[in-house]
């Protein structure tokens, strides 16, 4: 068993054993721990394990390993920390709650992540905690108009229980329902009728993580339809038909697509590397001369590269071929080819006292050259 | 559906004319609507009208896969490197330095590597990518080993590629005279190479040994 296995399952077994004496400490030594949702407790405690273990085994990965210590350096360098805080909350409204970069790719999609995302969070900001025992509600003593929310253990808030208030908050996993079921509709419209989409999706990656939030929905709508209007009928068999769907899908957490939702954040830590990569010193392309990414990106690529064993070493003054800056990597390319006909069609080089020219594209337009700032200052246009 | 193993991409990145019409067909590519993937070079504007088209060599090893710290491109089993997966690709910019045939393209705004995916949309139902289906010289051309070599009796594929001390196998082929000595084309030994201009219109045109008659 290798090393990064070992440490990735102590990483698995210690977020686990915390959450589990979590549960202790918040339900009250399982005081208010609700028996009937001991199967959710258990798959919830297995995905965590799945979770950190894969995560754990993730940063293991040279390149994830250089991003998350560089992410890190980046964020606490000094002199910036005020900054990176401000920078840090602005991205994680724009990105990470807004979605922006999903509108910018595409505005349906934007609203279906929206719906999907805003779902999920608010399923698992009732259920997790009713699941753990950490939230309970009581009538208060002396006025049983009035419900109690008791949370870790601390009397929280009261209300009266007929309020519109009370039905709200008794109702919100419906209302998140409403809001999956809608997300999980554009989705799959999206992945039928989307030639570009259909070419290469896949059932397990792209397609069951959509059936599973559906099927944890509707399930949870039958169980408020049941004892709302069917004087709950059926309503032993839903539910655990339900506790399947959900159980399933906590499962499923560590292994497919509902991964990026742990992922995903690296792309903050990426922001703040780029930052400090735009105020240092460029690197210049050892053919051309022309200045692109930071150098540090360079020379962190360089070690990445030889961690996985590649090896672009040159010999004479590039020393490596990540010091050439993309178009001259076109152009070099090129030219290897045409040096190989050379001989059959002919075709002068001009002098070569020359400098060595800068590629350019041949039509840097919208869509059709550099995709953004980034293409712009690595490929010259 | 799988892209047919018979079925290959060949670049003759020498018989480009610059023409633009791969960069045109590309935007109507369905899997990266409206923008294009292709990267059309002058090679040495000032001194020649030499023009590189290079498209996704699907490289047997991808560098940009392995460098990605976010696990988000994949290879699927019939030798295509998809461009980046939306919910993982976390824009940092490693797979656009770190591609030797520099390649894919960073969309800022969208927090996506966008590239190449050799029209799997099409290609996986048997039709030609976009780019090889307009291409007028067929610098770019997606047809079977039999065709290429009735097509063209001068030329060779090869898909070995040196950069420096590292060897690349790619699932595109790049042609290269039948009587090359060697089955690599060593990219970094023509690093310095300014400009390469040809007279194309000899296997473009001509249905026999152009190169025989020449010898005769």
């Amino acid at each position: 068993m290798s090393r990064e296995v070992i440490r990735s399952a102590a990483w698995g077994l210690g977020t686990t054993a915390t959450l589990a004496v979590l549960i202790l400490l918040g339900s009250r030594n399982l005081a208010h721990f609700d028996a009937a949702l001991v199967a959710y407790t258990f798959s919830i405690l297995f995905a965590t394990f799945g979770l950190t273990y894969r995560y754990a085994m993730w940063l293991s990965r040279p390149p994830t390993a250089m991003y998350w210590r560089r992410g890190w350096q980046a964020f606490f360098r000094r002199g910036w920390r005020l900054r990176n805080a401000r920078f840090w909350l602005s991205r994680m409204s724009l990105d990470v709650v807004a979605n922006r970069f999903i509108f910018k790719r595409d505005r349906l999609r934007g609203l279906t992540h929206m719906l999907i995302m805003w779902g999920c969070i608010l399923a698992v900001a009732i259920t997790f905690p009713l699941v753990f025992g950490w939230l309970h509600f009581r009538p208060v003593a002396g006025d049983l108009s009035l419900y109690e929310a008791v949370v870790f253990g601390f009397p929280a808030f009261r209300f009266p229980h007929d309020s519109a208030a009370a039905f709200f908050l008794f109702h919100g996993l419906v209302w998140a329902s409403f809001l999956v079921i809608a997300g999980v509709m554009l989705a799959v419209r999206r992945r039928l009728r989307d030639e570009g989409a259909a070419a290469v999706q896949r059932f397990v990656e792209d397609f069951l993580p959509l059936f599973l939030l559906f099927a944890v929905s509707l399930t949870g709508l039958m169980l408020t339809a049941s004892y709302t209007w069917m004087k709950g009928y059926g309503f032993t068999f839903i539910a655990i038909l339900h506790a399947a769907t959900v159980i399933a899908t906590f499962l499923w957490l560590p292994f497919g697509k509902f991964f990026h939702i742990f992922q995903r954040p690296a792309q903050l830590g990426v922001g703040f590397y780029k930052d400090v990569g735009r105020s240092e010193e460029k690197a210049h392309c050892r053919r051309c001369g022309h200045a692109f990414t930071s150098k540090m990106h360079v020379l962190d690529l360089i070690s990445v590269e030889k961690e996985l064993g590649y090896r672009y070493e040159l010999e004479g003054e590039a020393e490596h071929y990540q010091w050439i800056c993309p178009p001259c990597r076109r152009a070099s390319f090129a030219m290897a080819q045409g040096l190989a006909w050379q001989v059959h069609r002919g075709g002068a080089s001009p002098p070569s006292d020359q400098p060595i020219p800068m590629p350019i594209h041949v039509n840097p337009g919208v869509g059709e050259g550099p995709l953004g700032d980034e293409d712009a200052e690595n490929f010259h246009p | 559906m799988p892209l047919a193993e018979k079925l290959h991409f060949f670049v003759d990145l020498s018989r480009c004319i610059g023409c633009q019409s791969c960069i045109q067909a590309c935007t109507e590519c369905d899997t990266h609507k409206g923008q294009s993937m292709i990267q059309l070079d002058f090679v040495d504007r000032a001194n020649s009208t030499q023009t590189a088209p290079v498209v996704c060599m699907h490289c047997e090893s991808p560098t940009c896969a392995e460098v990605c710290p976010a696990d988000a491109i994949k290879r699927t089993e019939d030798g295509i490197v998809q461009t980046a997966r939306k919910p993982r690709c976390i824009s940092c910019n490693n797979c656009v330095l770190a591609c030797p045939f520099g390649v894919p393209k960073m969309n800022t705004e969208m927090n996506l590597m966008m590239k190449c995916d050799m029209c799997y949309d099409r290609t996986s139902v048997g039709l030609k990518p976009m780019c090889a289906s307009v291409c007028p010289s067929q610098a770019l051309a997606f047809t079977t080993l039999d065709e290429m070599a009735r097509l063209r009796p001068n030329a060779k594929p090869v898909n070995t590629f040196k950069f420096g001390a590292q060897t690349i196998h790619t699932r595109v082929k790049v042609m290269v005279p039948a009587d090359a000595p060697k089955e690599t084309v060593d990219v970094t030994a023509a690093m310095y190479e300014r400009t390469i201009g040809h007279d194309i219109l000899d296997d473009v045109f001509g249905e026999g040994p152009v190169f025989g008659e020449e010898e005769a």
